[in-house]
Order: structure tokens, then sequence, then C-alpha cells
């Protein structure tokens, strides 16, 4: 009786210890993304006035803000959804209605797995070589939208097989029953009724782009002024960032925490948008 | 007139017959399928060309400096000297020590979110947690240098180099500079930005356990420790290999958060708080002004070297995982 006393008491303490220790680490992990957000407030905010929607990047120690890199982003990541889009649902319906299993198929799914985590330096490399060393032969924003694009494409299709696969055949069956070609029952059933699930998918891949840094550092490179024209070096927020972060004027380093506090905004008010999306849909 | 009339009148028997109208758009039917198959080949093909393009791009490295370009550690631009060797032992260490950290941080949130949490802070905290992964790189990458370095210098980097013994293996682990920036600072971010991924594909893992197993478990007495080491994480532990291999993929590459805070020295690294570079952190750094010729051969020679590494790795993981887990 003592020793199972004793017994009960050890495994008591060591439940206690595994209890405290997945309080402590979940309370660590949280308290990094408070910080990381506090810092961004309270860095970013102070820098937030007009001249940062209305005027370009300034050389240091004149007045400036951030409209051509703003306008960049959107118009690099516009761009690279635009491909994305296209590439990523056509491929994920061939992958959930046309694949089955054959062997095929089964490759180009995990390869799209592998690349979901690929390294985006690496997707920047890629379209350095290929677009900007060999076809176009200088920087530019349509390089930086394929790199951007060719990094949410496999979220794109891998969510759009996922969700397609998740409809009932008989869906497919009555659409087919009543003479439709499949192709029609794709396009005007099935994307129907996935599109909710599509949407998740694409959000979550347009929050991914929007922060993506590494790949636009050799594609669409930067740009002082503001520009609408795709084919020649674009302003993005990443970038700005990454130049003014580290350079030593303390009016661009504050520019910088301006332009962190925009793009964390956007791409976690999206992430929050894609799950109430996507529990919506569960709900319904 | 009479021509239409007729065959007007003969369409329903012709439904009938064998001869119907096709419906509209059959004809894109093999078109469409075809599309699509194409793109799912671009995915394919995407892929094959980062490998080509990395080789191609490569190979003047490859064959000016042979087997040196893996074991030299030289890298001297001025010179057009290049050997990778201290950007892959850099990239190995920091992922390495990132995982150690963010393994069992990563257990413990996934345990505490599964078998802890009280049921109305589920979802807040769990998505609290995936936020942590949204959050841009290089947004970890400006906190870490401006935020984090000056308190784990202040706190950590210098109370261990003052405590430590002359002459012990202690010291010898915490020399260089105590400017918060260095190996181990950039294992620490590393560490919090995988921890999210890994958190979120063992919390997934930990709920495809059946109820009935982990209830009979508790029934027969378990501890929620207890229930969780010795029931539900043997259960899974095909997953969690995967798991961690995919957080270890994910850290691998990372570029731009440890651009910022490794210090960006070329050499072998010498202590956790010495300087360092990783392949992606040098190409981040140097491509965009790199010299044609060598020194972009180079990095473009190293960048394959990377995507050797993380594929072997992400494949790995996804073939440990199998199709369960989604992004």
């Amino acid at each position: 009786m003592a020793i199972s006393a004793a017994r009960i008491a050890s495994r008591r303490v060591a439940n206690g210890a595994f209890v405290a220790f997945c309080y402590i680490v979940t309370f660590v992990a949280l308290s990094f993304l408070t910080a990381i957000l506090w810092t961004l407030l309270q860095k970013g905010l102070g820098g937030v006035n007009i001249d940062v929607f209305t005027m370009s990047t300034p050389a240091a120690g004149s007045r400036g803000g951030l409209l051509n890199a703003i306008i960049g982003s959107v118009m690099l990541c516009f761009y690279a959804m635009v491909i994305a889009l296209t590439v990523g649902i056509l491929a994920g319906t061939w992958l959930a209605e046309y694949a089955g299993n054959s062997r095929y198929g089964t490759v180009v799914r995990f390869l799209n797995d592998v690349l979901l985590s690929a390294p985006s330096i690496l997707i920047g490399l890629f379209v350095w070589e290929v677009m900007v060393a060999n076809l176009l032969h200088h920087f530019s924003g349509w390089a930086g939208s394929v790199a951007l694009g060719l990094i949410a494409i496999p979220v794109i299709a891998r969510t759009t097989e996922d969700v397609m696969r998740l409809q009932p055949t008989a869906l497919r069956e009555s659409g087919i029953a009543l003479g439709t070609p499949f192709w029609s029952v794709i396009r005007s059933v099935l994307w129907r009724s996935a599109a909710s699930g599509i949407l998740t998918g694409a959000l979550l891949a347009f929050a991914r782009i929007s922060g993506e840094t590494a790949p636009l550092l050799f594609t669409a490179l930067n740009n002082q002024f503001t520009s609408l024209d795709m084919g020649r070096e674009m302003a993005n927020l990443p970038v700005v960032m990454f130049n003014y972060a580290l350079s030593a004027y303390e009016d661009l380093q504050r520019l910088a925490w301006v332009a962190a506090l925009i793009v964390s905004m956007s791409v976690l008010g999206i992430t929050i948008i894609a799950r109430f999306v996507s529990r919506e849909q569960k709900r319904t | 007139m009479t021509e239409v009339a007729m065959t007007a009148a003969a369409q329903p028997q012709a439904a009938t017959d064998q001869r119907r109208v096709a419906p509209k758009g059959s004809g894109l039917e093999v078109a469409f399928e075809y599309v699509c198959f194409a793109a799912a080949t671009l995915l394919l093909a995407a892929l094959g060309g980062v490998l080509v393009s990395l080789l191609i791009g490569g190979w003047p490295a490859f064959a000016h400096f042979g087997v040196s370009f893996f074991t030299s550690s030289t890298w001297d631009p001025v010179n057009d000297e290049f050997g990778v060797a201290g950007p892959i032992v850099g990239t190995v260490v920091t992922s390495l020590l990132a995982l150690l950290l963010a393994v069992p941080t990563a257990f413990g949130v996934a345990f505490f979110l599964v078998e802890l949490c009280p049921g109305p802070l589920k979802r807040p905290i769990g998505t609290a947690v995936e936020l942590l992964a949204g959050i841009p790189s290089i947004v970890y990458g400006m906190w870490g240098l401006f935020v984090f370095a000056p308190v784990f210098s202040k706190f950590v980097q210098l109370p261990l180099m003052t405590a430590a013994p002359p002459g012990s293996i202690w010291e010898k682990f915490t020399q260089g500079v105590p400017n918060g920036t260095g190996i181990l600072a950039a294992s620490i971010i590393l560490a919090v930005m995988v921890l999210p991924f890994i958190a979120a594909t063992m919390r997934e893992l930990l709920n495809t356990v059946p109820a009935q197993v982990r209830e009979s478990a508790y029934g027969l007495g378990a501890t929620t420790g207890e229930v969780v080491m010795k029931v539900t994480l043997p259960y899974v532990r095909r997953g969690v290999i995967g798991a961690i291999m995919l957080g270890l993929g994910r850290a691998l590459g990372e570029t731009m958060a440890v651009t910022f805070i490794i210090g960006n020295s070329h050499g072998f690294p010498k202590s956790l708080f010495d300087a360092g570079s990783t392949i992606a952190s040098t190409i981040a750094n140097e491509f965009a002004e790199a010299a044609p010729g060598l020194h972009t051969a180079s990095l473009i020679a190293s960048g394959l070297v990377l995507f050797i590494i993380t594929f072997i790795v992400l494949a790995l993981a996804r073939m440990m995982l199998g199709r369960q887990r989604s992004v």
C-alpha cells in the first residue's frame, strides 16, 4: 500500500510537470506573438501619416512615403494571383477529377506537396535565370509576379484538389445523368459548390505571397518612383522594408516599420478572413 | 420551308433514335481535360525547371572549383575564390538548433491544444498560434534585429560569457561579440518561425487518434501526461517524424529572418554566439549585386545544394506524413 501511494504521488508529480510544461510553452509561444505585434504597433503606428499614402519612397533626410511601394506590391500580388488561380485551380481540378490513382497523378501530387514548402529564394533564383537573365535582360515586375505566382500555385492546387474531392460523387453523377458534358459539370456544379473552399485556399496563398521578400530581391528589385509599368523594376513593400530597415538612417527605419505594420496587418487580416470563410463552409 | 418544318417534326423522333444532338459544349470536353493536364504538368515543369536552371547556372562554379567548392570555407568575391562549406554548416547547424528548441515547444503547444485547453479557448489560441506562421519572414528579421537582439545580448549573452570559467568548454561555446546576433540568436528566431508549422501538423495528427483509444487509457487511470506520452504519441509516431522533417525543411530554406540576425560572415561558425551565414542568407545578401561570372555562378550553385538538401528532407517528410497534412 505504501509503495503504491508513493507511486501515485510520483505519477502525480510527473503529470504536474508535464501539464506545467505544456502551459508554459504555450504561454511562451503566445508571448512571442504578442511581443511582435506590440513592436509593430509601437514602432509602426507612430510613423503613419498622410505622407505614407501620398508620397513615394524618399532618400534619407527628405519627406516621403510608401505610395510607390504599396502600388507596386498590390500590382505584383494581383498579377501573381491571376497566374496562380488559373494554373492552380486547373491543376487541382486535374488532380481531383482526371488523375485518379494513375502513377503520373501520384507523382504530380507528391511534387506539389514538396513545392508547397520549397524555399522561396530558390523560386526567385529560377525566375531570375529564366526571365531576368535570359528572356527580358532586366529586372521587371513581371518576373516578380511570376515568382510570387509560382509560390502561390501549389497552395491553390492543393486546396482545390482537397475540396473537390470532398464533393459527393452523386453531384457528378446527377450532372452527367442530365447529359451534361463532364467539363460543364466541373465548371458549373463542382467549382460552384467548392467555391468557398477554393476561396480559402486563394486567401491563404495571397497572405503567403504578400509578405514574401526573398524572391523579389532579384526579380522585381525596387524602384524609387511610382510606376505602373510591369515591364520595369517595381517598387514593393517587402524589398523597401529590407533596404530601409538595414539602412543607417532613422527616418528610413521608421518607414520600414510602417511598411512592416501595413504588410503584417494585411497578412494577418487575410488569414483571419480565410479562417472565417472555411468556418462558414463547415457550418453549411 | 417544308424542309424546316419536316426536320422540326422529326426532332422528337430523332431523339429516340440514336442520332441525338450533342449537348452544348461537348466539343470542348477533351480540350478541357488537356488544359487541366497541362496545368498539372506545369507544376512538374516548375520543379524540374528549378533544378535544371540551378544546375546550368551553377555549373561554371562546379567546373571551376570541383570538390573544393564543397569543402572550402573561403568566400572571397574580390579574388573570385568561392567555397560553400561555411554556409552549408551554418544552414545545417542553425536549422538543427532551431528544431532542438522548436520541437519540444511545438509538442507542448499541440498537447495543450488537444488535451488541456478549455473548450472555448481552443479556437482563439489555435488561431493565435497559426497567426505566428502568418507573420512575414522579414518582420521576424526586423523584430529579431531591433528588439530581440539587444535583449538577448544583455540577458543571455553577457551573463553567459562572464560566467563561463576561462579555458572551459563553456568559454569555447560562448566566445564572440555579444551584440545579440549570431548562430544561436538566428536559431531562436527560426525556432519561433517553424514552431507553428510543427504544432499545427502535430495537432492534426493528435486529432486523428480515435477517441476510444484515448478514453480507454484514461479509463485505466492514466494521467494526462501518460496518455499523451504512452498512448497518443506512439499512435502517431510516423507522422510525428514527418512533422519534424517538415519543420526542418522550412528552417533550412528560411531566408529573410536569418539574413537579418545571423551576422553574415562566411567562415565556419566557431561558437554559438559567433556570426555565421546560411546558404539562403548568402544568396539574399549578395545575389542582386553579384558580378556576373564566378560569383553569380557560385551563388546559384549554392542554391542547388540547398535545393537538394531541402528536397530530400521535404520528400521524406511527405512520405512519412502521407496525405493527412493540408497546407
